[in-house]
């Protein structure tokens, strides 16, 4: 069964269509690449997921749930993570504060229970505070718990995110460009990363991504976007020798 | 107890650290809104002020008891705070700025309008009922009540708002409802502060609620660093002390003011306390035991 259903999923700004009439489904456990040259609707597709963006048209359906007109906060609560390709962290929090917060959607300590710390908010920030110690172990920034956000670099912050976006023990993950601005080194440690998060904790994870290489290798369904539509889907090897998908981004072998 | 302090303590003095202790009570409200959560307000003295008059008014005019009469002031300007707190939901920075100076301009005519208030001329023969223990007791559970909430669930969140709003949707929290929380929070505190104040001067005007107050208690929150409890609580004793301390340059007082306060802000931008490090503090001192003060750098 799918875990993700995306139906005809339309959207304008203004006269601009960037996303035009997109079908995509994800299986269980899967690995889904998105690809497509700049401005082929990639973040926006994941940012109609996640409740950023009203679709113009179409439904996104998460295990039996319409999340069309969810909040972000809501769908986040739906058990779907996700890091953004310009990075979103907390930059004046701790790198353990930021995956506590990360814990928000699944944690309800409220008002008043945090501030007099009554026996069930200490019991739940004692699982929080484990849980983020268990998932920067799990990203190797273990021993930089205590600094800024700010202070990382830019690889520890991209791994920051992800493990913020694990702290809400999602089903779903959505990593937009994982692997920007990374050295070949750290490509191929985030790889096994995905591979491992993948296996351990059971989830699905949907990724865009520009590097060619890390996404044929990781992904075991593609879908090639192009100008709103899109244009090929498939495992990699059908969708590396797919005529349009050559044309309109790979480019041809020289 | 208060006679045994007042035997002490020179009445101007004393005068100062009460002072000193109903600022701190107000500017941490602030630092809730706009220091932790990051919401521009520049109308704290409209909540003060709710929470001055209404006490003042339940006491005098009602005979109300006086922490009948502080608790009456301090939801009643928690309920303003959650009515103000909702347009935030679609405000920000600069536009979210001139609806709280908007709203406290309104209080303000109000009260000038106000017969029960006494109009222009204000209340006055509050009883005064505030003492030196009373406030500091207050201050001290206030900000301890502050740190456990900036160290927890909520407080985190308030701070991932500030921080990045977008990314704290993504994380599950809805900004929404958390700004007209530290709204209604930041009010309440504001409205305690008004209480006190109120039935320590023995009178209140409406002009002591003006444009003026709200700037001077965002300086104390801004100069200290915004979202730090301690930088609150020096910025509060600082911009207390120092109009007294310039007493001495006489009619140039407000000029050395502003000067103080520009250079202050060119050596530390963040604040005196903003940008020091608790982390590294807690670091050097006890590398094992991480993540308790954290979020209240």
């Amino acid at each position: 069964m799918a875990v993700l259903q995306l139906e005809e999923i339309t959207m304008e700004f203004g006269g601009l269509r960037a996303l035009d009439l997109v079908d995509i489904k994800v299986e269980e456990q899967q690995i889904y690449g998105i690809i497509g040259p700049n401005g082929a609707g990639k973040t926006t597709l994941f940012n109609i997921i996640t409740g950023i963006y009203l679709p113009t048209g179409g439904r996104v359906v998460f295990k039996d749930c319409l999340l069309n007109k969810m909040h972000p906060w809501d769908v986040a609560r739906q058990g779907i993570g996700r890091t953004f390709q310009n990075i979103r962290l907390f930059n004046k929090l701790s790198v353990l504060d930021n995956v506590r917060v990360g814990s928000h959607g699944v944690s309800k300590s409220g008002f008043f229970g945090s501030m007099l710390g009554l026996p069930g908010s200490r019991r739940e920030e004692r699982i929080i505070m484990e849980k983020a110690q268990q998932l920067l172990e799990l990203v190797g920034l273990g021993d930089k718990k205590l600094e800024y956000a700010d202070n990382l670099a830019y690889g520890e912050q991209r791994r920051l995110e992800i493990a913020r976006a694990m702290a809400l023990n999602p089903s779903l993950l959505l990593l937009d460009e994982p692997a920007a601005g990374m050295n070949s080194t750290e490509k191929a440690e985030l790889m096994e990363l995905i591979w491992k998060i993948r296996n351990e904790m059971q989830l699905t994870i949907i990724l865009v991504e520009h590097d060619m290489n890390l996404v044929m290798n990781i992904c075991e369904q593609i879908a090639v976007l192009d100008y709103g539509r899109k244009i090929a889907d498939g495992p990699p090897e059908v969708v590396k020798n797919d005529e349009r998908v050559i044309q309109s981004y790979l480019g041809a072998e020289a | 107890m208060d006679a045994l302090i007042s035997q002490y303590i020179d009445p101007y003095y004393l005068r100062i650290l009460m002072l000193i202790g109903i600022n701190i009570i107000l500017a941490l409200g602030l630092n809730l809104i706009t220091g932790v959560t990051g919401q521009l307000s520049m109308g704290h003295a409209g909540f003060m002020s709710i929470g001055a008059y209404t006490s003042a008014i339940l006491s005098m005019q009602m005979g109300s008891p006086f922490f009948l009469s502080l608790l009456a002031g301090a939801m009643a300007a928690a309920f303003f705070g959650f009515l103000i707190g909702i347009p935030t939901l679609r405000l920000e920075g600069d536009y979210l700025a001139m609806v709280t100076i908007g709203f406290a301009e309104i209080i303000r005519v109000f009260f000038l309008n106000f017969e029960p208030g006494g109009k222009a001329v204000g209340l006055s023969g509050i009883p005064q009922n505030t003492t030196f223990l009373l406030v500091w007791t207050l201050v001290i559970i206030i900000i301890i009540l502050n740190a456990k909430l900036l160290n927890s669930r909520i407080g985190r969140a308030f701070y991932a708002i500030r921080e990045n709003e977008i990314a704290a949707e993504a994380s599950g929290i809805n900004s929404t409802r958390l700004k007209v929380l530290a709204f209604t929070a930041g009010a309440s505190l504001a409205g305690l502060g008004g209480g006190l104040y109120a039935h320590y001067m023995y009178f209140i005007r409406p002009q002591d609620f003006a444009f003026m107050k709200s700037i001077e208690l965002l300086n104390m929150v801004v100069l200290g660093g915004m979202g730090s409890i301690p930088g609150t609580i020096l910025g509060s004793v600082i911009l207390t002390l120092l109009p007294e301390m310039l007493r001495i340059v006489a009619e140039y007082r407000l000029l050395f003011y502003g000067a103080l306060l520009v250079i202050l802000m060119i050596f530390r931008p963040n604040g005196l306390l903003g940008d020091v490090r608790v982390y590294d503090i807690k670091k050097k001192l006890q590398g094992k035991k991480v993540g308790l003060w954290q979020s209240s750098n």
